[in-house]
């Protein structure tokens, strides 16, 4: 019958699964096998000995100042996230399906940052931040106020954090609003008679039904929050300044290619990729047991 | 106040709902008129009246980054790369898609979650074997370096995308394709193709995007500042002449137009591709 015969499937198959082994997969492999060497060259140089360190990266990681701060940007960020990221766009979603017109516009406004690079978001908060001239500052001196150094080691994180949020709200608004909208109109005229009125048809019929959207949206904030890396880096390289504003994958980027760090780098790589996985695994944990409480009610 | 809420018109709440989402509005536009109001003006101009339009229009800034900067040959790198890892993204993932939802063979659970699996990991986890590789190779500097590893991390996202269509569809089609006496390719070609059209706009849309717009790749494999695309060139100009306001504003202007364009042109299917995906799944 149709689709019986093995040998086109390997034909639609391979290419593609090929590509991914190589480019994705085996990398990962070595990747971690890197971390358990000393290495401070990125191309092996032919001769040479590798020698086996075992667990000394790890450890290293645990002992390393700049790693925490680091590390402790990245929780803060990803905190951050979800907290303003997804909460501003479900509230926008909210208001937004509220309106009888206008969909169509405000999708179309909102999602527009998530298509520019952050290379370019990144160099234009640049402009905003800049202590001669920039925009903020303009506005302060405007106002009579004295211009204020925006990427100050006390106010880098958040003014980095603040594009890094802003720039994708627009995504996960543009999955709300769909989801919002797929609730059933039934739902809404029934709760109605029964005087359930606007927040409590939010609390009460769109949170419950959007509940596997927004594990879905927690997973993606989470893990995309971990790894940013253009941002950061186009307004503040190096964790400028003294590393405060390092997160990991910046931190990842200078020690494996401006310090040479590289066995150093692929360690914190399989961090990102642990810390990635667990923070997912764990938000799908919380997400099915919600739903099957509900079941069982 | 909520949702579907027929005696709007004007309330108070209504009023307070759209002045906040037209302020929200006002944040995703305006920094990018202010850029391109600005990438018109002398520096020093920037620097003293950054919100009013230009006093005479100078078209310095543009001249000035052609000419520091073979820019052009930039955006023709960055078409050979992202255009290439769209096209891989467009055809090995139909081809993908339609070998995991068409046939029934020992180990699919498998690649099933190998699909998955490669939505999660960041280009850091792979990046660095991937260079020694292409080093070994010698093809650091080469499109090929950036387009390969783009291509896998994207393809991910394109497979997932387009099981999720081809499994919605119903097999009448194919069906009477084969009892004409068409092959799986024909039927894939002559049927399969044609009907995804949709969702294979939606993954070209964002492979080109996602490759154009990444940064890390491009910096780690292209060294040679003829062969850099556009977002690491433009950055490259940045750190030299970040105190050059007026370039760095024509110099951002630059990298967005192209995908301002394609997002104006075909916003239809990046949107609904995006939710068909995410909601569902």
């Amino acid at each position: 019958m149709l689709y019986k015969k093995k040998l086109p499937m390997f034909l639609f198959l391979l290419p593609g699964l090929v590509l991914m082994v190589l480019f994705l997969y085996l990398p990962f492999g070595e990747n971690i096998i890197d971390s358990l060497y000393e290495l401070q060259f990125l191309v092996k140089i032919p001769g040479q000995e590798l020698h086996f360190i075992g667990m000394a990266n790890y450890q290293k990681l645990l002992a390393d100042e700049h790693f925490r701060t680091a590390l402790f940007n990245t929780i803060k960020l990803m905190a951050f996230t979800v907290i303003f990221q997804l909460g501003i766009a479900l509230l926008l979603a909210i208001f937004v399906s509220s309106l009888k017109r206008g969909h169509n516009f405000f999708r179309t406004v909102y999602f527009f940052p998530i298509v520019i690079s952050s290379t370019a978001i990144g160099l234009l908060f640049k402009l905003f931040y800049n202590f001669n001239g920039g925009m903020l500052n303009q506005l302060l001196e405007m106002l009579g106020h004295e211009p204020v150094n925006w990427l100050s080691p006390e106010l880098a994180f958040t003014m980095i954090s603040i594009p890094v949020i802003w720039s994708y709200v627009g995504f996960y608004f543009v999955i709300f609003l769909t989801g919002i909208n797929e609730v059933p109109q039934e739902l809404y005229d029934a709760s109605k008679v029964d005087g359930c009125l606007g927040w409590q048809q939010v609390y009460y019929i769109i949170l419950p039904l959007m509940k596997n959207v927004i594990g879905t949206c927690l997973v993606l904030a989470v893990t995309g929050a971990l790894k940013v890396f253009d941002l950061p880096w186009a307004i503040a390289p190096k964790g400028a300044p003294q590393g405060k504003t390092h997160f990991l994958g910046t931190f990842l980027y200078e020690q494996t290619f401006t310090i040479g760090n590289v066995d150093y780098g692929s360690a914190i790589a399989f961090v990102i990729v642990l810390i990635g996985v667990l923070a997912a695994q764990t938000i799908n944990r919380i997400f099915t047991r919600l739903s099957k409480e509900e079941d069982s009610l | 106040m909520a949702v579907n809420n027929r005696r709007k018109r004007l309330s108070p709440g209504g009023m307070v709902i759209r002045t906040i989402l037209s302020l929200w509005a006002v944040t995703t536009i305006f920094p990018f008129l202010w850029v391109v109001n600005n990438s018109f003006k002398p520096s020093e101009e920037v620097i003293n009246t950054s919100f009013a339009l230009p006093k005479e229009l100078t078209l310095s800034n543009y001249t000035n980054a052609f000419k520091k900067q073979n820019l052009l040959k930039a955006y023709k790198n960055s078409l050979i790369i992202s255009g290439t890892v769209m096209i891989v993204c467009m055809l090995f993932g139909a081809m993908v898609a339609f070998g995991m939802t068409r046939y029934c063979f020992r180990g699919k659970a498998v690649i099933h979650s190998l699909l998955f699996a490669g939505l999660m990991f960041p280009v850091y986890a792979t990046i660095i074997p991937v260079f020694r590789n292409m080093a070994g190779l010698g093809l650091l500097n080469h499109p090929i370096s950036v387009i390969l590893p783009q291509a896998a991390g994207n393809l991910s996202f394109a497979a997932v995308v387009l099981m999720g269509f081809l499994k919605g569809l119903p097999l009448t089609f194919e069906e009477s394709a084969y009892l004409e006496g068409a092959g799986a390719v024909r039927i894939f070609t002559a049927i399969i193709l044609p009907l995804l059209r949709p969702s294979i706009a939606t993954v070209a849309v964002f492979s080109f995007l996602w490759s154009y717009n990444d940064l890390l790749t491009q910096l780690i494999m292209i060294r040679k500042h003829s062969s850099l695309p556009v977002s690491a060139l433009l950055l490259d100009i940045s750190s030299k002449y970040g105190t050059d306001f007026g370039l760095m504003a024509s110099c951002v202007t630059l990298i967005i137009i192209p995908v301002l364009i394609i997002y104006f042109i075909l916003q239809k299917y990046i949107i609904k591709g995006l939710t068909a995906g995410a909601v569902k799944g």
